[in-house]
């Protein structure tokens, strides 16, 4: 589940762009709150993955997402006292009262699984198609030790899950086979441990001879380079500001209006429809440019 | 030593909590353009000496430090390796952990961005340093995804990319294949007379280098030993240090001849000023007077010899990655008890997968695989079998004993030195009972029907090989069916009686190890390709046979 450059429209945009572009989806997902226009932005995201070619690895991101949607639900329902529309009533439950579910604190419960969802799944795609390098060094103009600090970790946690998976083949060539129990999983976990830091020993050196310590802030009479806006570059920078204005309206107007409390309120018109069609089209469009793509 | 780039003057080097010397009393001095060779066993200090000349010793390991390296007139005490590596680029044995962001491009970027340069400057010295390199389409890719010898040229090329006036090298080709190997070397060399960069290199395969360097410094217990020319070096082995001797030069002393060669093309020259070089023939069948290795008889005769059952047996074995290419394609082939048997390729050729197959670790996509026991699989880095704070608890006391640690027992795995941990992870693999404490040890396992090891021989000098081969030899002899993953020929020849080699997943060839490696350009030994594959020897030893049979007039004088 980690970054790594693809053919696909997303990729090719600058890390910057499509930094914004996944921080528009965000902010729609947190402002939006009508389960229909939430819905058209959940199969938008899984489009993107989709045109961005990691829709397989998203996927075992949205089984992750469930299991954490789920309870929010359940307990939403279970907690919740708002609601007028009672369909279960398990009676009284000492010091919680009376046990009352309603269809209300159903729905709701509901939206708020879908926002956590598609957070969720808008930071894994972010993270598997948003080059992570590029994107920290825009922050080195800033703290370049802390920015390259952070790009280190992001290299070192694939690095050091191929390690404990190394670690781990090892143990299945035993004779008998990789010992369970929790003594063998604790020792396996103290060498990856310790590997990792050898590994980070090893790090450390070649940072050293590569004059990590001498770092020193370029100045503006070495030049500065500009790089072109690509076509992607300016179709997710459209894309961003289309998802955002998108998600105001929908939440300025009636257009994506819902309240669930005390009674579950959910217009359903045109203009909520139209919402959606145009959500999916600002969030999927950008993808339909193939061309220059090629890591 | 004025006029040096990099001088040593009277260095000693404990590292900390060491009672012994890393270093001791070096002096030498290496001047501007100058390509030198450190040879020398393992633990002779070599990477200790290139760490020295960084400035990691002491500034990053500590340790005490008494005498003066200088670089670039800069004295090590005084600056860091930050401020060295200004001038010097290192590059180190293991080129994954060298490799520190993402991408290519922001990897050959990171020293320039340290020393401070600017935009227009940093993407003009990528885009220089790819090109010089040859790795220009590597840039946009993920450091996760490239093969051994990409991430080892990548590491260089990040080490090159400020321009350094020298280059220190840690046995840069120890993980490529022989094909990878030689083009590093060339690199370096082109380097080297392009632009006058200096280079000093760390090696055990001396023979891939010796002809390409001026100079060879040779330590032995941290103690400078030899300083001279490739050919001086060659002479001074062939007399006081066998273990350093190259392929080459130990067929030359072997036969009597003098002086001992630097190379190939070397060797071949002064054979044929003698008339001692053989008619080239790459089967070995018809040139060779002695006759006993006959490749071709000796295959037919593998082939008509009616065969035991076999150990272990793939027919038609794939593997196809979801989403991605197809690692061994149709792979056929039988293992009988008793048989040793390399396997051979390039880099990403399939050779670790097939072994993966063979212990069961993978399951073929198609096809199927046979085995008449378990099988025992070495993979790569013996280190990630080591699990536990002492020996014993890792191996029982039987298998300790048979591959020669009893007496490490209660020491720490991670403190033995490289040959002894892949003797542990030997003998943790091929295990037959429980260690202590973990279990009811009177429960014995039977014995691996096969062996497999994977790169068994990545880091060991020549002494730690022949130990190695030896072994694969005697457990061949006792039954033990033997595979070895192997990038080095010279082992190879030594310790396998058949050769496969894999291209692209598929076995391409597979015969006797005297044909196979008798008559490659890349696939062969040193001996081989001085003798033209003549009479297939691979070994020096069968090469000053062939030698002495062809004119034992003028040997014998």
């Amino acid at each position: 589940m980690f970054y790594r450059r693809l053919a696909s429209p997303l990729h090719a945009a600058r890390a910057s762009v499509g930094a914004l572009w996944a921080l528009s989806l965000t902010a729609a997902s947190l402002i939006l709150y009508h389960p229909l226009v939430l819905l058209a932005l959940l199969l938008g995201v899984l489009g993107a993955a989709w045109g961005a070619g990691v829709g397989p690895r998203l996927t075992r991101s949205l089984r992750m997402a469930v299991i954490v949607a789920l309870p929010i639900v359940l307990v939403n329902v279970l907690v919740s006292r708002d609601g007028l529309t009672v369909f279960a009533r398990l009676g009284d439950l000492g010091p919680f009262g009376q046990g009352n579910l309603t269809l209300e604190a159903l729905v709701y419960g509901g939206v708020i699984a879908l926002k956590v969802t598609l957070l969720i799944l808008v930071t894994a795609l972010a993270g598997l198609a948003i080059d992570p390098d590029e994107l920290l060094r825009i922050f080195r103009r800033l703290s370049f030790r802390s920015a390259l600090t952070a790009t280190l970790a992001t290299r070192m946690l694939p690095l050091l899950s191929a390690d404990s998976q190394r670690l781990a083949e090892a143990q299945r060539t035993r004779p008998g086979g990789a010992r369970g129990g929790a003594r063998a999983r604790v020792a396996l976990l103290s060498a990856v441990v310790a590997g990792s830091l050898d590994r980070a020993m090893d790090v450390a050196a070649t940072l050293e001879v590569r004059g990590f310590a001498a770092t020193r802030r370029s100045t503006r009479r070495h030049g500065s380079l500009r790089r072109p806006l690509s076509r992607h570059d300016i179709a997710f920078a459209a894309s961003a500001v289309a998802i955002l204005t998108l998600a105001l309206i929908g939440r300025l107007t009636n257009v994506a209006s819902f309240e669930a409390y005390p009674q579950v309120d959910l217009p359903l018109n045109f203009g909520t429809l139209a919402l959606c069609v145009a959500l999916l089209a600002a969030v999927l469009l950008p993808f339909c440019d193939r061309r220059g793509i090629e890591p | 030593m004025s006029g040096a780039l990099l001088s040593f003057e009277h260095v000693t080097y404990h590292y900390p909590e060491s009672a012994r010397a890393a270093l001791s009393d070096v002096s030498f001095a290496v001047q501007p353009g100058e390509f030198c060779l450190l040879a020398g066993l393992s633990g002779s200090g070599k990477s200790s000496l290139l760490r020295a000349a960084c400035g990691l010793a002491p500034h990053f390991h500590g340790g005490r430090f008494a005498g003066r390296v200088e670089l670039a007139g800069l004295d090590t005490r005084e600056h860091g390796p930050a401020r060295l590596g200004s001038f010097a680029g290192a590059l180190f044995q293991d080129p994954e952990t060298q490799l520190v962001t993402s991408t290519v491009r922001a990897e050959l970027a990171l020293a320039l961005e340290s020393r401070g340069h600017g935009a227009t400057a940093v993407a003009r010295g990528v885009e220089e340093v790819a090109l010089a390199l040859g790795i220009d389409a590597l840039l946009d890719r993920s450091t996760q995804e490239l093969s051994g010898g990409e991430q080892q040229r990548v590491a260089l090329g990040a080490a090159l990319a400020g321009r350094p006036r020298i280059v220190l090298l840690d046995e840069p080709t120890s993980q490529l294949d022989p094909v990878a190997g030689d083009e590093l070397v060339a690199l370096l060399r082109r380097l080297n007379q392009d632009w006058e960069t200096t280079i000093v290199l760390a090696e055990h395969r001396l023979e891939r280098c010796l002809a390409a360097v001026d100079r060879v410094i040779a330590l032995d217990g941290g103690r400078v030993v030899c300083d001279g020319e490739p050919q001086a070096f060659a002479q001074w082995a062939s007399d006081a240090a066998p273990a350093l001797q190259t392929p080459g030069a130990k067929l030359f002393a072997l036969a009597g001849l003098h002086p001992a060669p630097v190379g190939v093309r070397q060797a071949r020259a002064a054979l044929r000023a003698r008339a001692l070089l053989p008619a080239q023939d790459t089967t070995g069948a018809s040139s060779d007077p002695v006759g006993p290795a006959d490749p071709p008889a000796a295959r037919s005769r593998m082939r008509r010899a009616k065969r035991p059952p076999a150990a272990l047996a793939l027919r038609g074995v794939w593997h196809e990655l979801r989403d991605g290419p197809a690692i061994l394609r149709g792979v056929t082939l039988e293992l009988a008890p008793g048989e040793s048997v390399a396997l051979m390729g390039r880099n990403g050729a399939g050779k670790s997968t097939l072994l993966r197959h063979a212990a069961g670790l993978l399951e073929p996509t198609r096809g199927k695989l046979e085995r008449a026991g378990r099988v025992a699989l070495l993979l790569q880095n013996p280190g990630d079998y080591f699990i536990h704070e002492r020996v014993e608890q890792e191996a029982s006391a039987e298998a300790l004993a048979q591959v020669g640690l009893s007496d490490a027992a209660t020491r720490s795995p991670r403190d033995l030195s490289g040959g002894e941990r892949q003797r542990l992870a030997l003998a943790i693999v091929t295990d037959t009972c429980p260690p202590a404490g973990t279990g009811d040890s009177s429960e014995r396992l039977p014995a691996p029907a096969v062996l497999a090891l994977d790169e068994p021989t990545r880091g060991m000098d020549r002494l730690a090989k022949a130990e190695l081969a030896a072994e694969l030899r005697q457990r061949a002899a006792a039954g033990q069916a033997v595979i070895v993953a192997t990038h080095d020929p010279e082992f190879a020849a030594a310790c396998a009686q058949r050769a496969i080699l894999l291209a692209d997943g598929r076995v391409i060839a597979d015969g006797p190890t005297a044909e196979l490696l008798a008559g490659g350009w890349y696939f062969a030994t040193e001996t081989a390709r001085i003798l033209g594959g003549a009479g297939g020897a691979l070994l020096p030893e069968r090469g000053a046979e062939i030698l002495r049979r062809s004119a034992p007039v003028e040997l014998a004088s």
